[in-house]
């Protein structure tokens, strides 16, 4: 069924956190106001993005830009194998010893970082989810882990206004995530968000954590909403807080809990026999 | 004669008048307003101050199903309404992601009011662009435990599905206590 909106509604990181999280494989196809753009993943890693015009994203053109090639070579390149697949290219550049296996995938996580770079400065765009699509046969998948360029989209996100619906109450407190295969290491954080993260504690409000960390309001927002997109932590009520509200025992007057039970019981019994 | 309620909240649109109208015994008694304003007109009429729904269970009891406003401009209603409910439903039309986050500010909002039980129905799975209900989860963020259900407001059955789920987690969280 769809995944499909409008970036207004629903940010790029945001699509990036449930891609993530969900371990989607599929393409996602975005179509800004002046240029679209399809990025493709499998299994919650980014495997290859596309933007704009098809001839800028040749493996040539992108070695180039990112100076793995030199200008004369990019010449030659393109008068004699213009015809060949990216495939086909890679292959040959490495068998004759131009640039390593190494230098392409770097080369090409480069330039689909740059891709989402331009992307996360979209403030509008239909977007599009195709579920099982897998990457052009003639193209040369990566594997990105999504945590880093999640981290990287959050902080593009600079309204306070933004931020405050994203996270609204900030007694809470934050525990790490025990999602398999994620290590707090291979992301990169500024030293902002170290110091953030060396105050994560269940027992620890953002609010305690802000005024420890001398952090103004919209600079922990955004750094708690970053890493809460990309998976690492979660929100959870601070232990040891203020005594919790009166419960349900309140709800219906006078009643003791088996007479509850029984009430609510008297109200699945007539439900079912709608 | 003892009444109970419980209270179907969600934003603008959601289909928690259709709800209630599905399984009330009574026409649903809605406050409702024809709309004026050309970016709301994606239906004729709304609820402004509540609606509400009566199932009876039998001469001593009687269970009212109260829907909110879901624009926020009615919301000073919210608070009323949620006074002494024994559990609430959040309704979210699945096909609208533009209402996501709405959504997830009136599910904290009555949660702040009272710590009662609740659900969060994923309303519209009907329509063909409804999103998934597992893709909903991660978008409203709602923890595991929280249940998160498939919902068709027009549909009887459903509509009698996600209230006795709600029935039951509200007896689970009596035995929990
Ligand atoms: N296809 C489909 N349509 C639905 C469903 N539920 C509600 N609708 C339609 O969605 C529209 C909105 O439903 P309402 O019940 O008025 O929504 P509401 O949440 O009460 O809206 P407000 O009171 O304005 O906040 C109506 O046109 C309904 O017929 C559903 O499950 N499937
Ligand atoms: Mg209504």
């Amino acid at each position: 069924m769809a995944l499909k909106g409008n970036l207004r509604d629903f940010t790029i990181t945001q699509l990036l956190n449930l891609i993530n999280l969900a371990r989607k494989t599929g393409a996602l196809v975005i179509e800004g106001p002046s240029d679209s753009a399809t990025i493709t993943f499998r299994d919650g890693k980014l495997a290859y993005a596309h933007l704009g015009a098809s001839k800028d994203n040749g493996l040539g053109p992108i070695l180039h830009k990112t100076k793995v090639i030199s200008k004369a070579q990019f010449g030659t390149l393109k008068k004699r194998a213009s015809e060949m697949s990216d495939k086909e290219l890679g292959l040959l550049l490495i068998n004759s010893g131009y640039v390593t296996q190494e230098d392409i995938i770097t080369s090409l996580q480069t330039h689909f970082m740059d891709i989402l770079n331009k992307l996360f400065a979209w403030a509008e765009g239909i977007f599009q989810f195709k579920n099982g699509e897998s990457v052009p046969d003639d193209k040369i998948p990566v594997r990105m882990d999504l945590e880093n360029i999640i981290m990287e989209g959050s902080r593009h996100l600079r309204e306070l206004e933004q931020l405050k619906d994203e996270l609204p109450n900030l007694d809470m407190a934050l525990k790490f995530t025990d999602r398999p295969g994620v290590n707090l290491r291979s992301v990169n954080m500024s030293v902002e968000e170290w110091r953030v993260v060396s105050y994560i504690n269940p027992k620890n409000s953002i609010t305690q954590i802000s005024k420890a960390t001398s952090l103004s309001d919209m600079e922990i927002r955004r750094i708690v909403y970053s890493l809460l997109q990309a998976g690492l932590v979660e929100l959870i009520r601070p232990e040891g807080g203020p005594e919790p509200l009166p419960d349900l025992t309140s709800a219906i007057p006078g009643a003791n809990k088996d007479e509850q039970k029984t009430l609510v019981n008297r109200l699945i019994g007539r439900i079912r026999s709608l | 004669m003892q009444t109970v309620k419980m209270v179907v909240t969600g934003p603008f649109n959601a289909g928690k008048t259709e709800y209630i109208q599905t399984v009330s015994e009574i026409d649903v008694v809605s406050t409702e307003k024809k709309i004026s304003s050309e970016a709301e007109k994606i239906k004729d009429a709304t609820t402004v101050a509540m609606d509400f729904g009566r199932i009876t269970v039998d001469d001593s009891l009687v269970l009212y199903l109260f829907g909110t406003p879901g624009q926020k401009r009615f919301d000073f209603m919210w608070e009323i309404l949620s006074e002494g409910m024994l559990g609430f439903i959040v309704m979210v039309d699945s096909t609208r992601p533009e209402t996501f986050r709405e959504a997830r500010t009136i599910l904290e909002t009555f949660r702040a009011y009272a710590p009662t039980p609740y659900i969060v129905a994923a309303n519209k799975q009907d329509l063909s662009d409804a999103w998934e209900v597992e893709d909903m989860r991660i978008a409203l963020r709602l923890d595991p435990t929280i249940k998160l259900l498939p919902c068709v407001s027009v549909d009887r059955e459903s509509v009698k599905e996600t209230l006795l789920e709600l029935l039951e987690t509200i007896i689970t969280h009596l035995d929990s206590e």
